[in-house]
């Protein structure tokens, strides 16, 4: 008897055009419990479209994206009630935006920034609160100290490093990643990627990461696809693609990478 | 030459098409309804939403009284009440416990209000979510989510800033077990008085074009954290003319040394006591 994981999400044919521009065409792709999958390509080519599709920001011209817990794909995100859909981006899914000030509240303390997504779930109690943000800032390694302080006043890195403790707070089970690391410089980056490969490792999520930067995949990802003009042209296990590729547009981009 | 106007000042239509808004605010407690607010003979801030609301409501049998930040005989209490006195000609009063209409800014009566009489709040700002979320089609949406983790997320801030949640006015309470509402800018010490009146309690908010309502003997209970309760401030101080302890009160600056006296803000409460 042979096992055959079931997706927590899968898309199927989506297609969607701004205005004569066509963003996606015809794009299928599915996640499984657990994994990374690491969406590159050069600017423009679709990543993030695809990434706020799956996510159910942007609704597609055709194709729908199915999703489910329980090893079943009984929901679908562009059927889904709004509310619902609101309450999915706010527990069980996470979004990690690539400047941390689209997502974080600048005027709100450090903790109360964390903790946002427990008091929309219910919690009461400002001492679980205070309990619950310090540990998250401990595990995102920001000095427990600067809980007062604003985000205003942390540096990118840790800014970002705050928006993924917000985020994470809730366990989400899928996570979407949109050029997580792009902003930061390169010793903070790999700091940053240690700790998300920690993170994701530990809480067991499912993670759709989008990055230009192949080496940020290599690290992270399990499988990649790459896209290229909102088609996905090469799909597998990450070091096969980026070790052998087989499309001459792959090859390009392995062979454009900058030796360090 | 003498000019005549409609009883109460508005014409029929629109007192009308007030009351049909108000029977639906009344229908969902705490509920923000738009309406067509009219221009008024007094500039926005100075009370057009609850004088558009009075005039809807008012009767011939009607005794009319009307308070700014407690007092009957601040400027403001007093033109408002001359105002239906003579467009209506209605009987006025400072007592609360005669009156059948109270127009009311910044209080609520100390002396409990009994079944059968109407509380009307001047409001500047009906929505509660304003300095939060600016987007009105998103404050939209989360009071149909009844999402207001908003809300908590700046009592949390209060808390971690200043050790308790310091909104001395306008302290936000969930109507009816669903909509997060503002009370209008009453002090805190008033909000425990919403809860359960057997008052009609309207709110009109001329600038911003929302009526809303809270039916008698409605559940209102202001938002807090279990181990932050709800604890609003009032000085200790006896009231220096009346002596009231549990009233609330004025800091009023008497001489040019600084020197200062706490008197009853509700005018009425405090010279029954006298």
């Amino acid at each position: 008897m042979s096992y055959r994981p079931v997706p927590i999400l899968m898309a199927r044919d989506l297609t969607l055009s701004f205005g004569t521009l066509c963003a996606l065409e015809s794009v299928s792709l599915e996640i499984y419990p657990g994994e990374v999958l690491a969406i590159v390509g050069e600017s423009g080519s679709g990543k993030t479209t695809l990434l706020n599709t799956l996510y159910g920001v942007l609704a597609p011209g055709a194709g729908e994206v199915r999703f489910g817990e329980n090893g079943e794909l009984d929901r679908c995100v562009q059927t889904l009630p709004r509310q619902q859909l609101r309450h999915l981006h706010r527990s069980a899914w996470g979004y990690v935006h690539q400047n941390p000030r689209d997502a974080l509240r600048m005027e709100i303390t450090a903790g109360g920034n964390i903790v946002e997504r427990l008091m929309a779930a219910g919690e009461k109690h400002y001492g679980t609160l205070r309990e619950k943000a310090l540990f998250w800032l401990q595990k995102v390694e920001i000095d427990p100290k600067r809980i007062d302080d604003l985000p205003t006043t942390f540096s990118g890195g840790m800014q970002q490093r705050l928006q993924i403790a917000r985020t994470l707070i809730s366990h989400p089970y899928l996570l979407f990643m949109d050029e997580p690391t792009s902003g930061l410089d390169v010793s903070v980056q790999a700091g940053l990627l240690d700790l998300l490969r920690n993170l994701v490792s530990e809480q067991r999520m499912a993670v759709i990461l989008v990055t230009h930067d192949l080496a940020v995949a290599r690290l992270l990802a399990g499988r990649i696809a790459v896209m290229q003009r909102g088609r996905i042209i090469e799909t597998g296990v990450t070091d096969q693609v980026l070790d052998d590729p087989q499309h001459p547009y792959t090859q390009l981009l392995v062979s454009s990478v900058l030796p360090a | 030459m003498t000019i005549y106007y409609n009883f109460a000042y508005l014409d029929e239509g629109t007192k009308k098409k007030i009351r049909r808004t108000l029977l639906k605010a009344v229908a969902i407690p705490g509920h923000q309804i738009p309406f067509a607010s009219r221009e008024m003979p007094l500039p926005y801030g100075w009370g057009t939403g609850g004088i558009q609301v009075t005039a809807a409501v008012i009767g011939p049998e009607d005794i009319l009284k009307v308070i700014d930040q407690g007092s009957d005989d601040t400027t403001n209490a007093v033109s408002i009440r001359n105002f239906f006195r003579s467009t209506t000609g209605v009987r006025t009063t400072t007592s609360t416990r005669e009156a059948t209409l109270i127009q009311t800014r910044h209080r609520i009566p100390e002396t409990p209000l009994h079944a059968g009489q109407i509380l009307v709040y001047q409001v500047p700002m009906p929505e509660p979510l304003f300095k939060l979320e600016p987007r009105v089609s998103e404050t939209i949406a989360l009071h149909a989510m009844a999402d207001y983790s908003l809300m908590y997320l700046k009592l949390y801030d209060q808390i971690t800033r200043y050790g308790r949640i310091a909104i001395g006015y306008e302290y936000p309470v969930i109507v009816h077990d669903r909509y997060l509402t503002s009370p209008s800018p009453i002090p805190a010490y008033d909000v425990p008085k919403m809860h359960m009146s057997p008052a009609l309690q309207l709110f009109g908010a001329g600038r911003e074009k929302r009526l809303y309502a809270i039916p008698p003997y409605t559940r209102v209970i202001p938002l807090d954290f279990t181990d932050y309760p709800f604890d609003p401030v009032n000085t200790r101080q006896p009231c220096a003319l009346c002596g009231a302890v549990e009233s609330y009160k004025d800091e009023i600056v008497i001489d040019d040394a600084g020197n200062r006296q706490f008197i009853c803000s509700d005018t009425d409460f405090c010279e029954h006591r006298r």
